[in-house]
């Protein structure tokens, strides 16, 4: 197993890593049974995401579409926003190693979650949005390959 | 990066010089099958004896109950599936423990799949097995114990000399996986009541690709493989003479060197140990504090996970393992780490770190200077690490 160039460079040097003290929407999802737990803070003005910050408990392939998807969503609007896929994040990361692909789940799941937060917060509703899954690990329980 | 401090040699070791020297002519120079009959077939013959001499002496073997395999698990899925076809009419029940290698209890999956039924033991928090268990578990059924010598993930040494004497006592064969231990700690099959024993090459500076497994004489083996009459017809094909040479050489060495050695190490591996323990909070060390492996440290850093640490120890050049899910391909920590009773937060966090002959102070040391630093870099990006430095504010 490998990871690409992309994905060492926002392993090791993360953009965004943080937290935002007035965040707009805050989301986190993952549980310590797999490994994986991160947490985005969003900052939103006049319906565009102005900041983005995470914080993430996890592998490699975790921290760095972690990294990856704050990155992407900065400046979107939020209908733009909920086109930051996993596919998305892994392709902008020259992708994952097949082991990885669960991860980039998380980072899409902690988006939507932080998005979810803020419409919940602000009474809206934002189109194509569902609410977050409680446990994300039921979904991929069957991508164990042991 | 290139790996300059490597710590992991629980997983593999570097070939070494001497073994290596020793190994060369039998490439090119005494190349002849051992089972013919000219001159340069001889000296293959010689060899492979020598070899088998050398192992035996390691382990206080006799010479003629040392069968060549060609690693670890070979002799592991011998041993279990060997006694367990040989002695089927006499029983069908197995005891293990939960914190096998793969090649034990993989095998003892297939074994249930095939009629046979397995206890697999718990451990206590240290990654021992309790011998009243052990004892209480015998049916008249049992035919077979096999318990690991020494654990490979969190060093923990089983009381060995005690469950011989427990299966001896009950008329019942007992196997170790001593793979991890061989040329580590002192093993001596007749006093410790072993009947079956797994050892492998490439941890004790030997070639992969080479084990052996030490069969007491009169104990039942079905053998796995078939074909001539090698190895008194336990295990056919062709003698690997370079590795078998090497592994002789390995385990000779070993043995020579090994209260220097292990002097040298206990003073290195706890160095290690207390000083993670000292420099890094939320930290605990997994496995026995004392009867452990010489070279073993595996410790667990809360709110952090295992592959994250692994990837910036590789990039300052060091080398080392985990437990972690992440680093195994499966959603599961290590099942050693799950058995001592870590929660999985813990489990996904550990960091092992295993040193032999070719790790210095000097690198114990910039490895205690770096750790602290990877670990606080992790914790900074952990949404866990927060939620306690903002419970203690």
């Amino acid at each position: 197993m490998e990871y690409s160039e992309k994905v060492m460079d926002h392993f090791m040097n993360p953009r965004n890593v943080g937290v935002i003290e007035d965040a707009s929407g805050v989301g986190q999802v993952g549980n310590l049974k797999c490994g994986d737990i991160m947490k985005v803070y969003l900052k939103i003005e006049n319906g565009r995401i102005e900041d983005a910050k995470f914080k993430t408990f996890g592998c490699g392939a975790a921290v760095a579409t972690s990294s990856m998807a704050t990155e992407l969503v900065k400046g979107k609007t939020l209908q733009e926003a909920l086109e930051v896929t996993n596919k998305a994040v892994m392709e902008a990361l020259d992708g994952l190693p097949p082991v990885k692909v669960h991860c980039s789940c998380l980072a899409e799941e902690a988006l939507h979650a932080a998005l979810w937060d803020y419409a919940q917060k602000n009474q809206m509703e934002i189109h194509g949005l569902k609410a977050p899954v409680e446990d994300i690990d039921e979904l991929h329980q069957n991508e164990n390959e042991d | 990066m290139t790996t300059k401090i490597y710590m992991d040699n629980a997983a593999t070791t570097p070939v070494r010089d001497e073994v290596f020297d020793a190994i060369l002519p039998y490439f090119k120079e005494y190349y002849g099958n051992a089972s013919s009959v000219y001159s340069i077939a001889k000296e293959s013959k010689k060899a492979l004896e020598k070899a088998r001499e050398q192992v035996a002496k390691g382990i206080g073997a006799k010479t003629e109950e040392i069968y060549f395999t060609a690693g670890g698990s070979e002799s592991d899925n011998m041993a279990l599936r060997g006694v367990a076809e040989a002695l089927k009419t006499k029983g069908n029940h197995i005891i293990t423990t939960k914190i096998e290698h793969h090649a034990i209890l993989h095998t003892c999956e297939y074994l249930e799949k095939n009629g046979y039924e397995v206890t697999y033991l718990p451990v206590d928090e240290f990654g021992k097995i309790r011998l009243e268990e052990l004892e209480s578990s015998i049916r008249p059924e049992t035919i077979l114990i096999s318990v690991m010598f020494a654990n490979n993930e969190i060093g923990t040494i089983q009381p060995v000399g005690e469950i011989g004497k427990i299966a001896e006592k009950h008329g019942i064969l007992f196997h170790t996986d001593a793979v991890q231990a061989v040329g580590h700690v002192p093993i001596h099959v007749e006093e410790m009541k072993i009947d079956l024993l797994s050892m492998s090459g490439h941890k004790l500076g030997g070639p992969k690709g080479i084990g052996a497994i030490y069969i007491r004489k009169g104990v039942p083996v079905q053998p796995l493989i078939f074909g001539g009459a090698q190895e008194k017809k336990k295990r056919a094909g062709t003698e690997n003479i370079a590795g078998i040479v090497g592994l002789g050489k390995a385990v000779e060495l070993a043995t020579a060197e090994m209260s220097v050695e292990t002097k040298r190490l206990l003073h290195l591996r706890d160095q290690l140990i207390s000083g993670i323990l000292e420099k890094v909070p939320y930290s605990r060390l997994n496995g026995h504090p004392t009867d452990r492996l010489p070279g073993n440290c595996n410790i667990s850093f809360s709110y952090i996970e295992g592959e994250s640490m692994l990837l910036l120890l590789d990039a300052i050049g060091v080398a080392a393992s985990s437990g972690s899910a992440c680093t195994s391909g499966s959603l599961d920590p290590s099942h050693v780490l799950m058995a001592i009773g870590l929660p999985h937060g813990v489990a996904h966090g550990s960091l092992r770190l295993t040193l032999d002959r070719g790790n210095t102070e000097e690198d114990v040391n910039f490895v205690l200077k770096k750790i602290p630093e990877i670990v606080q870099k992790l914790r900074d990006m952990s949404p866990l690490y927060e939620e306690i430095v903002n419970k203690k504010a």
